[in-house]
């Protein structure tokens, strides 16, 4: 069955090509399914593969399915093969899963829109480049993955392109990436150089032969491209603005799955982490500590339902790289899949939101939405229950585990931690109490409305999912810590031990409980009650993300276009002056020597002649001397 | 061996003279025909050249370079020959001086 994990990529593969001839005749809502059953196809795959790795021995879960030979050149050769690991299961699961759930619910979504198919061509695409990016057995193949979602992002970010800012922002997420994209070569480069090889069997079987500061090199380098990919800052910029896209595009790949490739990476190449100096994993923990904080306070003040979601994906994506730093692969793993569940059902829910309302994202023209639209409601109340932390809900159990590992390595990141986590509960209760209490703020002739079943079902399963799935990884026992037992075989043993007594758990749960609460009441307080204008707690610094955006554009806008223009000067004069040197200097030559050729036979005889008496003469040197 | 090689110092005395004139009639005359009669008289004190090398160190292969020289020679005359009356029907009596036009 294993041998079948090529199909996981091969269903969304066919499923792009087929609606790429026929997408447009096939119409809507045909092409909608076939590209939805394409996904579930891969699901099923993934699922079967899931089981057939499960009954082998737990230090046997590790495949390598060679499919063909991809770059043959001299010593560098690189095979297109799928690495089918615990690791890759869990995130083509997850990947496929939510992703099918999305397709379902785009059926919906995208009714009547005249690119229908066209999005559906799109989609397809995107879930099987992430999932070569997942699979691949090579950071080369990874990286083909890695361009591809960079490219259906642009796409679909950009998907209503006839308004200037939607292609903006598709720009603006490219060419952003661009950066990170950079970093991830340079370090695919550096281990190919010190290592002859990119696949991730020999990088790790090798690791230990590394140097320390080029694995530290290597890592810094890969987390340069997982910071562009995963919004970390100062790279997350395009994040915001990506929300340009329709509302299924950001639930699947600007919340779910696109956007955590970077933490997938980071966690895949954790033997390099290993071996890298102790600053390599500080840095990344600290960065990604850092980008949760300041994107929780940016969201605290956004007025836009996607925008302060957007900002939310941002900070929970710096807690899964603060689980990476601290060596906590297991938790940035379950963090990822709980988020995926509960950030697409909250996406998906403002989906719904923003479609009831034709087209309006502005919360300040919500409210009171709870009686029009129930199972919006209820669904979107549980994915705010499960991002805030509250239990039993799944973002408790892994952002806690998180928080715990945090406080291991050091008490000021758990600190940070925990504020994010109280700005999530209360910015979350903002975005609820504003959209579904309180008094209705739309004008009248707006009649919210609740979507079609194809859309609710959808918002239904993810919400089961966002209930029990920190089932997944429960911390009582060692036997409940399923995925810690499951994700074994893909981190080599280099998984921070938790060095915490089971009471100081028990504390370190309770201060995030109260946490949770704190953020909760007092959001209740300012936005339900009107106990304090909510002017005091929306600082406008906060509304413009803290000036990141305004201090790039500053920046490239002087110092690095003053700079790129001289690179520009150098390329004109340096380098094609040296192109351009070689044929005028060919031509200068030529114009002396044809003056040589006379025409008149007889010179030319001559020079025969000059010639031959000389090359005798040189016979002759050259014998006696 | 001794009279042998003084034979074949005699003959290729002769070659070099010989080789001698036609290279200066090639280069002083002007006349087309001659001058492809010079570069016939270089040829064959080459082949002059070639038999008495072949003879005197008993050594067949001068003799079938000779051969080969031939075959170039003809070659050379009837394009020589083509050019001269292609030439003569242009301009008669032209020298090959005349026909520097073609240079590049």
């Amino acid at each position: 069955m294993i041998e079948a994990a090529w199909l996981i990529c091969a269903f969304p593969l066919a499923g792009f090509a087929v609606l790429l001839a026929l997408g447009r005749r096939l119409g809507e809502p045909r092409a909608g399914w076939l590209a939805t059953a394409a996904m579930a196809g891969s699901f099923v795959t993934s699922v079967a593969v899931f089981f057939s790795l499960m009954g082998r021995d737990p230090a046997e879960r590790r495949f390598v399915v060679t499919l063909f030979e991809w770059i043959p050149a001299g010593d560098f050769s690189v095979d297109a093969g799928l690495l089918v690991d615990p690791l890759s299961v869990t995130m083509a699961l997850f990947v496929t899963g939510v992703g099918a759930l999305i397709h379902l619910y785009a059926i919906g979504y995208m009714h009547g829109d005249g690119d229908f198919s066209k999005f559906f061509v799109y989609l397809n695409l995107f879930a099987f480049s992430m999932l070569v990016l997942v699979l691949g057995d090579s950071l080369a193949l990874t990286f083909l993955g890695w361009e591809g979602v960079g490219v259906c992002s642009y796409l679909l970010i950009s998907f209503w392109f006839t308004d200037e800012a939607n292609a903006t922002a598709g720009k603006k997420a490219f060419i952003t990436n661009r950066v990170g994209d950079w970093g991830f070569m340079l370090a695919m480069f550096w281990a190919f150089g010190a290592l002859g090889s990119v696949r991730y069997l020999d990088l790790f079987g090798q690791a230990g032969s590394l140097s320390s500061t080029t694995a530290t090199a290597i890592v810094i380098l890969l987390f340069v491209g997982a910071a562009g990919k995963s919004a970390q800052l100062p790279l997350h910029i395009w994040l915001p603005d990506a929300m340009a896209g329709p509302t299924p595009v950001s639930a699947l790949i600007h919340a779910a799955t696109m956007v955590t490739a970077g933490v997938y990476l980071m966690v895949r190449v954790n033997p390099l982490i290993a071996v890298a100096d102790a600053w390599a994993p500080d840095v990344i923990a600290w960065v990604g500590v850092a980008t949760a904080l300041f994107a929780a306070g940016a969201a605290m003040a956004q007025n836009d339902i996607k925008k302060v979601l957007a900002y939310s994906t941002i900070s929970q994506l710096g807690y899964m790289m603060l689980a990476v730093g601290t060596g906590a692969y297991v938790a940035a793993i379950f963090h990822m899949v709980t988020h995926a569940f509960f950030k697409a059902l909250l996406f998906l829910g403002s989906g719904s939101v923003i479609h009831a309302l034709d087209g309006d994202q502005d919360m300040r023209r919500y409210g009171a939405l709870r009686a029009a639209m129930p199972v919006t409601a209820v669904t979107f109340i549980v994915g705010w229950l499960a991002i805030a932390g509250v239990p039993p809900f799944a973002g408790f159990w892994s952002k806690d585990e998180i928080l715990a590992y945090a406080w291991d390595a050091s008490p000021a990141l758990w600190l940070v931690g925990i504020v994010t986590a109280v700005l999530t509960a209360f910015y979350m209760s903002r975005l609820v109490f504003m959209t579904f209490y309180g008094e209705a703020r739309h004008s009248s002739d707006a009649h919210p409305h609740e979507p079609s079943r194809l859309m609710t079902a959808p918002l239904v399963m993810l919400a089961a999912a966002a209930v029990v799935a920190g089932g997944l990884n429960l911390p009582f026992t060692k036997d409940l810590h399923f995925m810690g037992a499951w994700l074994e075989p893909s981190l080599f043993g280099n998984e921070a031990h938790l060095g915490l007594g089971g009471g100081a758990q028990w504390l370190l749960a309770l201060v995030s409980m109260a946490g949770a609460a704190i953020g909760i009441a007092g959001a209740a307080a300012v936005y339900l009650q009107h106990r304090l204008p909510a002017s005091r707690v929306e600082l406008p610094a906060a509304a413009r993300a803290f000036y990141v955006d305004e201090a790039w554009t500053r920046f490239v806008g002087g110092p690095g276009r003053r700079a790129f223009e001289g690179v520009a000067a150098f390329d004109a004069n340096v380098v094609d002056g040296a192109v351009d040197g070689v044929g005028r200097s060919v031509r200068a030559g030529g114009a002396v020597l044809r003056r040589v050729q006379s025409g008149f036979v007889r010179s030319y005889a001559l020079l025969t002649a000059a010639g031959a008496v000389a090359l005798l003469v040189w016979f002759l040197v050259r014998t006696s001397f | 061996m001794d009279l042998a090689g003084l034979a074949v110092g005699w003959y290729l005395a002769l070659s070099v003279a010989l080789f001698a004139i036609g290279g200066a009639g090639l280069l002083v005359r002007r006349n087309p025909l001659v001058m492809f009669m010079c570069v016939e008289l270089m040829l064959n004190a080459v082949n002059v050249a070639f038999v008495a090398l072949g003879a005197g160190l008993n050594d067949v292969g001068g003799q079938v370079a000779v051969f080969f020289v031939l075959v170039v020679a003809a070659t050379e005359v009837v394009i020589g020959l083509a050019l001269v009356v292609a030439i003569n029907r242009r301009r008669s009596g032209a020298t090959a001086d005349d026909v520097s036009l073609l240079k590049g």
